[in-house]
């Protein structure tokens, strides 16, 4: 099916998403827009498709019907190595769970990005170290990440997220392994960061306290979206 | 506890069928009075006279009884244009709302009024005051982000109950429509 390509103030928008995996239906029609430098919240309880929502936006899931759309190009009818070059080069990501690589230290899996996108090592790391400050991480750089709190570690994630420029930085329960205090620190250096670069944020979460931290909310719900009051464009 | 709204939730019990004020608040005890505070008869009749009086509801037949004939109440188009109203707006997102929005909830479910609705209309207010209080606790001293939390802290919990309601909604219909 064809669709309309999106407004130019549109930096990412899926059409009527269905995805099914077996028999469960974890997106019926799933449709949203997100517009360039905006902040949106995707709430919803757990298994209402919202985590499956972001990972069809990102590229990593394709659905089984409707498009999805990156700065005006449809991305589900990319092939498989353009998307993953487009992850790499447009999209940074931040999970739950940091999913740092335990055996190398704070700063290489900050600087690991851009040395898979090609940068040189020393260009690489002079760029991962001015992070540590915007991180309040300093000090730190030479530890491993098992040997980091789980606030730091989750700092470090957004680093590694963020260390690229990516356009869009999708997270999905950035804080959901840390306590309200330290999770709050790490939300607020998120936006803060993503606010200074005008980079476009999709967060998925189903805690009211983080969403808050977003421009609006959306909510999934049976594999649907509602998209309330607000909307961005 | 925030303060029920009694001459609107009498509409909301009057709207499915006429009743009686005996009967009425035996419903509304039995469906809002949980926390101990029965409706008074003083303040069950005269909130029925201001609502007839104000046009909202009308005497719809009496029937003789020992006492005074017992007067039957049927709510009037501008009792349900009031109800309506009353329903779809969300309340002033603050702390300890859940007696209002859990009659709104049940008001709705018994005149088969999108309950789900008013619940997302009220998460959507919650949200945004969420916003503001995040922003507000970025922006200032200590002692001000604290007092921004207890807000947070407190509007979640809301939100949380927003959410179990919501998600819980077929299971109170069969439990509570007539």
């Amino acid at each position: 099916m064809t669709y309309p390509v999106p407004d130019r103030r549109i930096m990412l928008q899926t059409d009527e998403l269905t995805k099914n995996f077996g028999a469960t239906r974890a997106l019926n029609g799933a449709t949203m827009h997100v517009a360039r430098g905006e902040i949106v919240a995707v709430m919803g309880p757990s298994g209402s498709g919202k985590s499956t929502l972001l990972h069809c936006m990102a590229g990593i899931f394709t659905p089984d019907s409707g498009a999805t759309w990156f700065d005006g190009r449809r991305t589900d009818l990319l092939s498989d190595d353009t998307r993953t070059k487009l992850r790499r080069t447009d999209f940074g990501f931040v999970f739950q769970f940091g999913q740092l690589v335990p055996e190398l230290t704070a700063i290489d899996n900050i600087a690991l990005p851009l040395l898979l996108s090609g940068v040189r090592r020393r260009d690489a790391y002079a760029r991962a170290a001015s992070w540590f400050t915007r991180l309040d991480l300093e000090g730190l750089e030479n530890r491993r990440t098992g040997e980091l709190s789980g606030g730091q570690a989750q700092r470090v994630a957004v680093g590694r997220a963020l260390v690229g420029s990516p356009r869009v930085l999708f997270t999905d329960e950035p804080t959901g392994s840390l306590d309200s205090l330290t999770g709050e620190k790490v939300m607020d250096l998120l936006v803060e960061i993503a606010r200074a670069d005008g980079t476009t944020v999709v967060l998925v979460t189903h805690d009211a306290r983080v969403a808050a931290h977003a421009d609006r909310e959306v909510t999934v719900r049976d594999g649907k979206v509602n998209e309330f009051l607000g909307a961005g464009v | 506890m925030a303060v029920v709204n009694v001459p609107t939730t009498l509409l909301g019990l009057l709207e499915p069928e006429p009743s009686h004020g005996y009967e009425l608040k035996r419903e509304y005890d039995t469906l809002f009075a949980g926390n101990g505070r029965p409706l008074s008869f003083g303040q069950l009749y005269g909130t029925l006279a201001r609502l007839e009086r104000d046009g909202q509801i009308a005497v719809h037949g009496a029937e003789p009884g020992d006492g005074p004939d017992r007067k039957r109440y049927i709510i009037t188009s501008t009792g349900v244009a009031q109800l309506e109203k009353w329903l779809a707006e969300p309340e002033k997102p603050e702390p300890l709302l859940q007696a209002v929005l859990f009659i709104k909830v049940v008001l709705a479910l018994l005149s088969d009024r999108p309950a789900e609705l008013y619940l997302d209309t009220q998460r959507a207010a919650h949200l945004a005051r969420m916003r503001e209080l995040t922003a507000m606790r970025k922006s200032g001293p200590l002692s001000r982000t604290l007092l921004a939390d207890f807000g947070l802290f407190h509007l979640e919990a809301d939100l949380r109950w927003i959410e179990m309601t919501a998600a819980r909604l077929d299971q109170l219909r069969s439990e509570i429509v007539r």
